[in-house]
C-alpha cells in the first residue's frame, strides 16, 4: 500500500503529502510496526476506530472535496451496510438474522448499499449547496426513525448485537492486533483509491463538475451521471467503513446512525480538511482522542464530562473560522510562515 | 466525431442563421438575424456593448434557445440540439467571462476539454503523461504559449493567461468551427500579436467568428466583417469596405463604443 505512483506524484504537485513521497514510507512503516509498541486498547479503540471513522469520512471527502457535494447521508450508507450484515449474517437476534455465510453476506450488503447510495445521489444531485445538505439530512433522519420503529427487519431501537467478523484463517478479527491491521488495510485501500481516481478521467471530470458544472455540460459531459456515479462510489467506501464499524462495536442500532453521528462525520471531514484524503483520517484521530480522553480531562478540571460535545463543537467553530481548509490548511499556513523570513516577511526560497 | 458525413460534404455553409431572434422578457436582444458563414471562413462581428453579440454566440452554441429562427451547422438543422450535441459536431467557443475550472491546473483544464469529445469520460484508469490525449492537451497548451504554466492552478493565472487557456480549450478535439468571444480583451500588445498569429495560423478548414472591439485585431484576421447594433445586423462586407463606410465610422469609430 505504500507503492504510490511516484512519477505522477512528482509530475503534478498538489496535496501536502504528495509532494513529499518519503513521508509515505515513514508513515507506512510506522503504522505497520506500531502493534509492537502499544497496547491492544490503543490499537483497537483508538487506531482501529480512527481508521474506520476516517474511512466513512473519506467517502464525504471524496464527494465534497472532489465533487463539491456535501452529503449528510454517509453515516446512513455505513449504517445500512452494517445492518445488512447483521440481517443476512449472524447476530444474537436469531429470529431475524439469516445466518448466511460471510462470502455471500458481505458482497450482498455492499451491493445493496451502493444501490441505495445511487438512489439517494439521484435525488440529491438535483439540488445545489445547502439544499443538498438538507435533502441528505432528511434521508438520514428518515432512515433513523424507520430503523427505530421497524421491528420486523431492523429490530427497532435495540438493533442487533453480537455482530462479529467471520473467523477467517482462524484469526479472531476483533482481537486488538488483528482488527488494527484489518482496519488499516481498508483505510489505506480507500485512501489510495481516492488518490488514484483523482487523476483518472472520472475523477478529473468530477473536479471539473465541482468547479463549473455549466462548462462541463458545454464540453460534452453528462454532469448528472458523473455526480450520481460519485455517490455510488462514496456509498461503497462508506459501506466498507460501516461493516468494520459494526464489527468493532459488535452491534448496530439506530443510535449508530442518528443525526448526531451523521453530523460527526461532517465535522471529522471538515476539521481534517476536505482538500486531501488524508484529512479524513487526521480528523477522525482527533475526534476519537477527544471522545476518549476529553471526558477525563474535563472531570480532572472539575467540569462535567458532558461538556465533551461542547468541546468538539467549539473546536469545530475555531477551525472553520481560522482555516476553512481544516487542519491541512493550518499545516500549509504554518509551513508558509516558516519559510518566510521573520524580519523582512519575504519568502526565503525566493532569496539567492 | 460522429457528425453525419453526408451533411459534412454537402454543406454550402458552415453556419447558417435564418431569422434568429432572442427576447429576454421585453428586451429584444436579437432581432431577425440572417447570417451565412462559409466553411473555413473567418468572420469578425463588431458592435457596441449590449449589441447582442454574446447572445448570438449563446444561441449558436445552444447555451440559450433562440426565441424564433433556425440554425444550421454544416447543413444540419441543430436548432433543437443541446450544447453537447453541437460540440460533438465540431462546434467550439470561448467565453467572454471566465468559465474555467479554477481548482485544476492548466493542463488538466485542457485535458478535460479534450476528453469531453472523446470516449472514456467515466474511465477509472489513471491518466499518464504518455497517453495520446494528454499529449494532445500538452501540444495545445504549448500552442497558446502557456508551457511555463502547464501545472499552474487556474486560480493562480493572470487574466491574460486565462484568456489564452480559453483558446486552448476551444481548439481541443478537432474543431470545425470556433466562436471567439472577445479573446483579445485585457491582453498586452505582445499577447495580442501572438493571438493574431495563432488565429491566422489555424488550419485552413477551421472557420471562426470572432467578436472583437479591437479593430486592428478584427480586420487583420477576418475575411468578412458583420456589424451589429441593438440586436440587428446593419452592415456586412469585406474589412476594407467596412473600414471606409461612413455609417460605420459614425456609429462605431465615432465614439459610443466600449
Ligand atoms: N441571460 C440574460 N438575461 C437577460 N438579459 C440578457 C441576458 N444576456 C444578455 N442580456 C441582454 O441582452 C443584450 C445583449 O447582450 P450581449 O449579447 O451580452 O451583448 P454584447 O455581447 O454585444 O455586449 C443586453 O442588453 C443584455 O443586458
Ligand atoms: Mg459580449
Amino acid at each position: 500500500m505504500v507503492a504510490v505512483d511516484r512519477t505522477s506524484a512528482a509530475e503534478r504537485p498538489r496535496g501536502t503529502l504528495d509532494r513529499v513521497p518519503p513521508a509515505y514510507w515513514v508513515v507506512g512503516v510506522l503504522l505497520l510496526v506500531l502493534p509492537a509498541f502499544v497496547s491492544p486498547f490503543i490499537l483497537f479503540q483508538i487506531m482501529g476506530w480512527s481508521f474506520v471513522l476516517g474511512l466513512i469520512a473519506l467517502s464525504l471527502t471524496f464527494l465534497g472535496g472532489y465533487g463539491g457535494m456535501v452529503s449528510l447521508a454517509q453515516m446512513t450508507f455505513a449504517g445500512l451496510a452494517g445492518y445488512l450484515v447483521a440481517i443476512f449474517g449472524d447476530s444474537a437476534v436469531d429470529t431475524i438474522s439469516q445466518g448466511w455465510p460471510w462470502w455471500a453476506v458481505i458482497p450482498l450488503a455492499l451491493i445493496l448499499t451502493v444501490l441505495f447510495a445511487t438512489l439517494v445521489g439521484w435525488l440529491a444531485v438535483r439540488t445545489e449547496g445547502i439544499y443538498t445538505i438538507v435533502i441528505t439530512l432528511a434521508i438520514a433522519a428518515a432512515f433513523f426513525y424507520f430503523t427505530r420503529q421497524n421491528y420486523d427487519i431492523f429490530n427497532g431501537f435495540q438493533g442487533f448485537n453480537s455482530v462479529l467478523p467471520p473467523h477467517l484463517f482462524g484469526v479472531d478479527w476483533r482481537g486488538g492486533v488483528a482488527f488494527y491491521y484489518l482496519s488499516l488495510f481498508w483505510a489505506a485501500a480507500g485512501y489510495f483509491l481516492v488518490l488514484y481516481l483523482a487523476r483518472a478521467p472520472f475523477g478529473l471530470a468530477l473536479q471539473g463538475v465541482r468547479d463549473n458544472p455549466r462548462r462541463m455540460a458545454a464540453l460534452g459531459y453528462n454532469v448528472t451521471a458523473h455526480r450520481v456515479a460519485a455517490y455510488a462510489l462514496a456509498g461503497l467506501i462508506a459501506g466498507v467503513g460501516g461493516i468494520l464499524l459494526t464489527w468493532q462495536s459488535s452491534q448496530i442500532s439506530p443510535g449508530t446512525i442518528a443525526i448526531g453521528p451523521a453530523i460527526d462525520i461532517l465535522v471529522i471531514a471538515v476539521v481534517g480538511g476536505l482538500r486531501h484524503p488524508i484529512g479524513a483520517f487526521i480528523g477522525a484521530l482527533i475526534y476519537v482522542l477527544l471522545k476518549i480522553f476529553a471526558v477525563d480531562v474535563l472531570v480532572a478540571l472539575g467540569l462535567s464530562g458532558e461538556r465533551f460535545q461542547l468541546l468538539i463543537g467549539l473546536g469545530f467553530l475555531v477551525i472553520v473560522f481560522f482555516s476553512p481548509d481544516g487542519i491541512l490548511g493550518l499545516w500549509d499556513k504554518l509551513r508558509a510562515s516558516m519559510r518566510r523570513d521573520p524580519l523582512t516577511g519575504r519568502d526565503r526560497s525566493d532569496l539567492p | 466525431m460522429n457528425a453525419a458525413p453526408a451533411a459534412r460534404q454537402a454543406a454550402d455553409f458552415a453556419l447558417e442563421l435564418r431569422d434568429v431572434s432572442k427576447r429576454f422578457g421585453s428586451l429584444e436582444a436579437l432581432a431577425g438575424i440572417e447570417m451565412r458563414v462559409g466553411p473555413g471562413e473567418r468572420r469578425a462581428v463588431l458592435g457596441s456593448n449590449g449589441a447582442g453579440k454574446t447572445t448570438l454566440f449563446n444561441c449558436i452554441t445552444g447555451d440559450f434557445a433562440p426565441t424564433t429562427g433556425a440554425i444550421r451547422f454544416f447543413g444540419e438543422d441543430v436548432t433543437a440540439f443541446p450544447a453537447q450535441e453541437r460540440i460533438r459536431r465540431g462546434l467550439r467557443r470561448t467565453y467572454q467571462i471566465s468559465l474555467l475550472f479554477a481548482g485544476l491546473s492548466v493542463i488538466d483544464n485542457v485535458y478535460i476539454a479534450c476528453r469531453g469529445v472523446s470516449r472514456g469520460r467515466f474511465s477509472f484508469r489513471r491518466v499518464r503523461r504518455s497517453d495520446a490525449l494528454m499529449q494532445t492537451a500538452e501540444d495545445l497548451v504549448r500552442m497558446v504559449h502557456l508551457d511555463d504554466a502547464m501545472q499552474t492552478k487556474v486560480s493562480d493565472l493572470s487574466y491574460g493567461q486565462q484568456r489564452q487557456l480559453e483558446i486552448a480549450m476551444a481548439l481541443s478535439g478537432a474543431p470545425r468551427f470556433i466562436l471567439f468571444d472577445e479573446p483579445a480583451a485585457g491582453l498586452s500588445p505582445t499577447e495580442r500579436a501572438d493571438l493574431v498569429a495563432l488565429l491566422t495560423g489555424l488550419p485552413g478548414h477551421v472557420g471562426f467568428i470572432i467578436i472583437e472591439h479591437d479593430m486592428d485585431v478584427a480586420l487583420r484576421v477576418a475575411d468578412r466583417v458583420t456589424m451589429m447594433h441593438n440586436g440587428r445586423i446593419f452592415k456586412e462586407g469585406r474589412p476594407a469596405e467596412i473600414e471606409d463606410d461612413p455609417e460605420v465610422q459614425a456609429l462605431y469609430l465615432g465614439g459610443g463604443h466600449a
